[in-house]
């Protein structure tokens, strides 16, 4: 193949795994920016320009889809594909099949979020494709997942590592979730009716919802916390035990936690209470892999110090820890009744996707940055820019919701005297602004770090193809000699 | 079983996580479409008329369930803002839902028949004229685009495929005038579908503009609807509370 003839003594198939990751910096710089402009039209609504593209209702999906499926997407084909090849000891299966995953994902989610701008949505919530991307995606998956398990059916290991059980369980799920929840009766090419109504519809659209977070957001990254974070200490998964009970534990439970989405609703009580008990339990193998991963740490707790490679990872561990900490707590009923419908619930997001999620994908690509181009990173100080970056960001954003979120909840269930309501809607609308401005400062502050990355990212790459050039200079020179 | 089995044997795992990962949905959906008290047994709910339709697929294409909810909850003060709190079977025919999961803005489920329709077109357009600190974008393209109605029977048939008793034979139209009255029955039929659509925004004129059917007039018709279908009075207190 062309495009792999600049390391051509490879072993293992890096092109795709080298590919996936720029496209994921791309994909996410830009879904971070769109993201920063939306909750800037929150704060000062005169950006909505009355342009239907540019309006918050057709931005929000392009920004939930692009960090999502283009970013956290494009992250997990760059990691899983690494990391089953290296812990497989087999190169990659099928690389024809794996090439057209790479073009497949990268324009599916490039057309879908043009055909958001243009108004074709299907009006469910991070699953907003209209059904002929849905098909293509379907296509695009099952490739995937022919590739992933060939591949490990390929290995030269008895074993199957654990950081795959993760990738396996997310393969599966998601392929399940995405066929179920976007099951319509299409009207046209770019308008279709979803086969559900109602109380069911809204039932399979959580249940979605919630393990598209719990597999794509969760069991992936753990599969990629299991491979990175041993590898960056140079030391063994904590507990072998730990890690079996934690992931049998989390893929039966999450399935279940969907229903407390919809707590005091028209969903039945059954479901509710169902969902919130399951949420709650949860606890426990969200914190079992934290504790798996932190503890890896244990006799090299140093790095922290020296490495900030691994400040990333155990960053984005204590993060995971502190938004699943969160999660079980705002699925409790009484708590939900305040949450619910606010920004305590996207700060709750947020604290999961830029912590967790965002922050495990930039250690790991920092991992795999000169492993992949046979170079040093161009530098360490940028990284570390980057990290403090980030986390103020992070930490910004989250507070601003806590105050914006648990603010409105508490004005608009207030009563005076009379037994009247102490303020009308839009006076909650008011207060908020104060903490949407802060809010959009924390977004600005994640991009900014994302681009120290991006700049990082390409000096190294550059660096790379210099030293190469060097080399075979020098090669091409001694052959001449000779 | 040790776990070694499991974690040498590719196609065993696949097929366990497969079991572990399908048991909560099942149990927790697949009820839901067989226990009758799911959806209450309630007079006057009919699916979206021709008009209304279409402005719900405005609705839907400009994303205001993304800082809109359409769903009460039975809270003190969610009833002093909004009113009862929403029944399933008030979304019964909601292809689909549009509950939300974010207030941005209030919650619309019942702003039926609240405001004017001059009043509505008017906040639409340009929020800020009538709410000064709304933080709601400008809709005005919904004034400029005459509303596309030529398709407005293909997507009837497609709802129609999803279950919705909209009507295509002579038999579904009578099944619907017993369910619905003659007139909502007409506004069901597919084969009057364009006739009936123009006769109510003709009969309305949501948008404030008698010589055209704007977006606008498609979208106000479908706010003036939402949750005026079921006449509160007519229940005790306690009824609803037996379905949940």
């Amino acid at each position: 193949m062309a495009q792999s003839s600049a390391f051509p003594a490879e072993q293992y198939n890096f092109d795709i795994v080298r590919k996936f990751m720029i496209v994921a910096m791309i994909y996410g710089v830009i879904g971070m920016t769109v993201g920063v402009y939306i909750a800037s039209e929150l704060a000062w609504p005169f950006l909505n320009f009355d342009i239907p593209a540019l309006t918050f209702g057709r931005l929000r999906p392009v920004h939930t889809s692009l960090v999502i499926f283009g970013f956290g997407g494009s992250a997990l084909f760059a990691t899983s594909y690494y990391i089953v090849q290296r812990t497989c000891q087999a190169r990659l299966a099928f690389p024809w099949l794996a090439e057209f995953t790479f073009w497949g994902w990268t324009a599916g989610v490039a057309l879908g979020v043009m055909t958001y701008m243009a108004g074709f949505s299907q009006g469910r919530e991070y699953a907003e494709f209209e059904w002929p991307l849905d098909l293509a995606i379907a296509v695009v998956w099952v490739s995937y997942i022919l590739v992933y398990v060939e591949t490990i059916r390929r290995r030269s290991q008895p074993h199957i590592y654990v950081a795959n059980w993760f990738f396996l369980s997310f393969l599966l799920a998601v392929a399940l979730l995405h066929i179920f929840n976007n099951l319509a009766v299409p009207v046209s090419l770019t308008k279709s009716y979803s086969l559900f109504a109602g109380v069911q519809d809204a039932m399979t659209q959580w249940w979605y919802g919630h393990n598209a977070v719990g597999f794509f957001l969760t069991a992936a990254f753990l599969g990629m916390m299991y491979y990175f974070v041993p590898k960056q200490a140079g030391r063994p998964v904590y507990s072998y035990r730990l890690s079996i009970i934690h992931f049998w534990a989390l893929i039966f439970l999450y399935m279940w936690a969907g229903g407390h989405h919809l707590h005091w609703t028209a969903l039945p009580d059954w479901v509710s209470t169902l969902s919130a008990t399951f949420s709650v339990l949860l606890l426990m193998p969200s914190w079992g892999g934290m504790i798996n991963g932190i503890m890896t740490l244990s006799g090299a707790w140093d790095k922290l110090r020296s490495d900030p490679v691994m400040l990333f990872l155990i960053t984005s561990l204590s993060f995971y820890g502190m938004s699943t900490f969160e999660g079980p707590l705002m699925s409790l009923k009484s708590v939900n009744a305040l949450s619910h419908y606010t920004d305590w619930t996207i700060g709750h997001v947020h604290s999961g996707a830029l912590g967790w999620v965002a922050l495990v994908s930039f250690g790991s690509f920092y991992h795999l940055m000169p492993r992949l181009y046979e170079t040093k990173l161009y530098s360490q100080t940028l990284i570390y820019v980057h990290f403090w970056l980030a986390t103020i960001g992070i930490v910004l954003y989250i507070t601003s919701m806590w105050v914006a979120g648990i603010g409105q909840g508490l004005m608009l269930r207030s009563f005076d005297d009379y037994g009247n309501l102490a303020y009308t809607f839009i006076e909650t609308v008011e207060f908020m602004h104060t903490p949407y401005v802060w809010r959009a400062l924390g977004g600005a502050f994640f991009v900014v770090g994302a681009l120290v990355m991006a700049y990082n990212m390409v000096m190294t790459v550059r660096a790379s193809r210099i030293e190469r050039a060097a080399l075979e200079a020098k090669l091409a020179a001694k052959l001449a000699q000779a | 079983m040790r776990h070694e089995h499991i974690e040498t044997n590719s196609a065993l795992m696949l097929l366990l996580i497969l079991v572990v990962i399908s048991i909560g949905g099942l149990v927790e959906i697949v009820p839901l479409f067989y226990i009758n008290e799911t959806i209450e047994k309630v007079d006057g709910v009919r699916p979206y008329t021709p008009l209304e339709i279409r402005g719900r697929d405005i609705y839907v294409r400009e994303g205001c369930y993304l800082c809109h909810s359409q769903m009460i909850r039975p809270f003190r003060d969610e009833w002093l803002r909004y009113g009862h709190y929403s029944l399933a079977a008030e979304s019964q025919y909601d292809h689909p839902f549009q509950w939300g999961s974010k207030r941005t803005g209030p919650d619309l489920a019942r702003v039926g028949g609240k405001y004017s329709n001059q009043w509505q077109v008017q906040h639409l357009r340009a929020p800020r004229s009538v709410v000064p600190q709304s933080i709601m974008p400008n809709y005005p393209w919904l004034l400029d685009h005459d509303l596309d109605y030529s398709d407005v029977a293909g997507r009837m048939r497609a709802l129609r495929a999803t279950g919705v008793p909209y009507s295509l034979t002579q038999q579904e139209y009578d099944a619907n005038i017993k369910k619905f009255g003659k007139d909502a029955a007409d506004q069901l039929d597919i084969n009057q579908a364009q006739d009936s659509l123009l006769k109510q925004a003709r009969d309305k004129n949501f948008d404030g503009i008698p010589s055209r059917v704007t977006e606008m007039e498609a979208l106000v018709a479908y706010l003036q609807v939402l949750g005026t279908m079921v006449d509160f009075t007519k229940y005790d207190e306690g009824y609803f509370a037996k379905f949940r």
